[in-house]
């Protein structure tokens, strides 16, 4: 592999993070965390037409006239998203049925989009396809942070199974409603952001 | 008429587009500087809103939903297209948009100079896909889906406009270096949405 594939792959987990540094994202990232497993299932949904949308749109980038390539990567989103959705409703219905629009809203979700117009509209597939899935892996990095903070502190559960008991139940942890809400999840990605910034100093901003 | 006022007054307090369903986020982060962009954004997502709702809507009872092209003969009866609704739904949003800013242009070329770039990028904000998608969900019919709209748009407004101000105000505060610009945002975001929870007991 290339330095350069490297780069594309490496660079977005934590020097460009979609989420902490781009600001892409973030509508999902936030509504499916409630519990690891959708956090895990919309990861992989958000990997794959990552990857997919920035092969797809790179190999036909010198074919699209610039006036309509908005539309011409919204169709090729889209018809990704919706594999995806058919397969998350043959295979694994409940999941889909807790996520919900959340799916469907992959779609309008900026990191696709902007991905394929920052970086598959100017680079070769095999770069872009790397591009795709870097940036996907940095997006799931949050939100399998983000879920398996906010099922521990909510619901004292990690994937279901019981990891601090709760006072409800015979054990000694009083959960926090306040994980399960969507203030939470603002909180921790506020706090992620925080941590990340203080470890990379660089990427402080002003204002 | 009460249904629908208590429909309008749950889409703009107790399910906040932005708030309480984190639909539109992007856009409500980057766009939340300053208080005038904020109006200029607000509008235009409350415009399109209410125009693409109920559009959506109508389109998914007459075509996609399961059974809905039965007046086409009895041969379509049991054609269900509503996988298709995500592709349909986002190139009706993405016409709809385009309408909008053109028709603004020839009559309102004011309010289309103040909305600007924002117009456009509207097309790919979450909560317009997101609020066609929830009201295909619970089944909402054209007249429930134009109030929703409206009343989501509205929500959202507020929102990003109070988010706007209160930004506005934090250059006077001294914010740890890390936490400066996106990440104090969550923060004020968060409280917002603790602020916004205290509607969900409310019963029209």
């Amino acid at each position: 592999m290339s330095s350069k594939m490297n780069q594309a792959l490496l660079d977005p987990l934590f020097n460009n993070n979609p989420i902490a540094l781009q600001v892409l994202g973030i509508c999902s990232a936030l509504a499916v965390t409630t519990k690891l497993e959708t956090s895990l299932v919309m990861s992989v949904a958000v990997v794959a037409v990552l990857a997919l949308s920035n092969l797809s749109v790179s190999l036909i980038r010198n074919m699209i006239p610039s006036s309509i390539r908005i539309i011409v990567q919204l169709t090729i989103i889209a018809s990704l998203v919706i594999i995806t959705d058919q397969i998350l409703k043959a295979f694994l219905f409940e999941i889909s049925k807790q996520l919900s629009i959340f799916v469907g809203l992959i779609i309008t979700n900026c990191i696709v989009m902007g991905r394929a117009e920052a970086y598959a509209m100017q680079n070769r597939p095999l770069l872009s396809l790397m591009d795709g899935i870097g940036n996907g892996i940095g997006y799931a990095i949050i939100l399998i942070l983000v879920g398996t903070l906010r099922e521990l502190l909510g619901a004292g559960k990690i994937m279901g199974v019981v990891i601090l008991p709760l006072v409800t139940e015979g054990g000694w942890y009083h959960p926090n409603g306040l994980m399960t809400l969507a203030p939470g999840a603002f909180f921790l990605i506020g706090i992620f952001i925080w941590l990340l910034r203080t470890w990379k100093p660089e990427q402080v901003t002003e204002d | 008429m009460e249904y629908y006022l208590s429909l309008a007054v749950k889409a703009i307090f107790v399910e906040n587009m932005a708030l309480a369903f984190f639909l539109g986020m992007c856009s409500f982060l980057a766009v939340s500087k300053k208080v005038d962009t904020a109006i200029g954004l607000g509008a235009a997502v409350t415009f399109v809103l209410t125009i693409t709702a109920p559009l959506n809507s109508f389109i998914y009872d007459i075509a996609l939903k399961e059974g809905a092209l039965g007046w086409m003969g009895e041969r379509f009866e049991t054609i269900d297209l509503s996988f298709l609704s995500f592709l349909v739904f986002i190139g009706t949003i993405a016409a709809s948009v385009q309408v909008v800013e053109m028709t603004l242009d020839r009559y309102a070329p004011a309010l289309y100079a103040a909305l600007g770039v924002f117009l456009p990028l509207i097309a790919v904000n979450c909560a317009i896909l997101g609020a066609s998608l929830l009201l295909v969900e619970r089944g909402y019919g054209v007249a429930e889906s134009t109030v929703f709209g409206f009343g989501a748009g509205i929500g959202f407004a507020l929102a990003i406009i109070a988010l706007a101000a209160i930004r506005e105000r934090m250059r006077y505060s001294n914010v740890p270096a890390g936490l400066r610009g996106l990440g104090i945002t969550f923060i004020i975001t968060g409280l917002m949405a603790i602020g916004f929870m205290l509607f969900a007991g409310i019963q029209l």
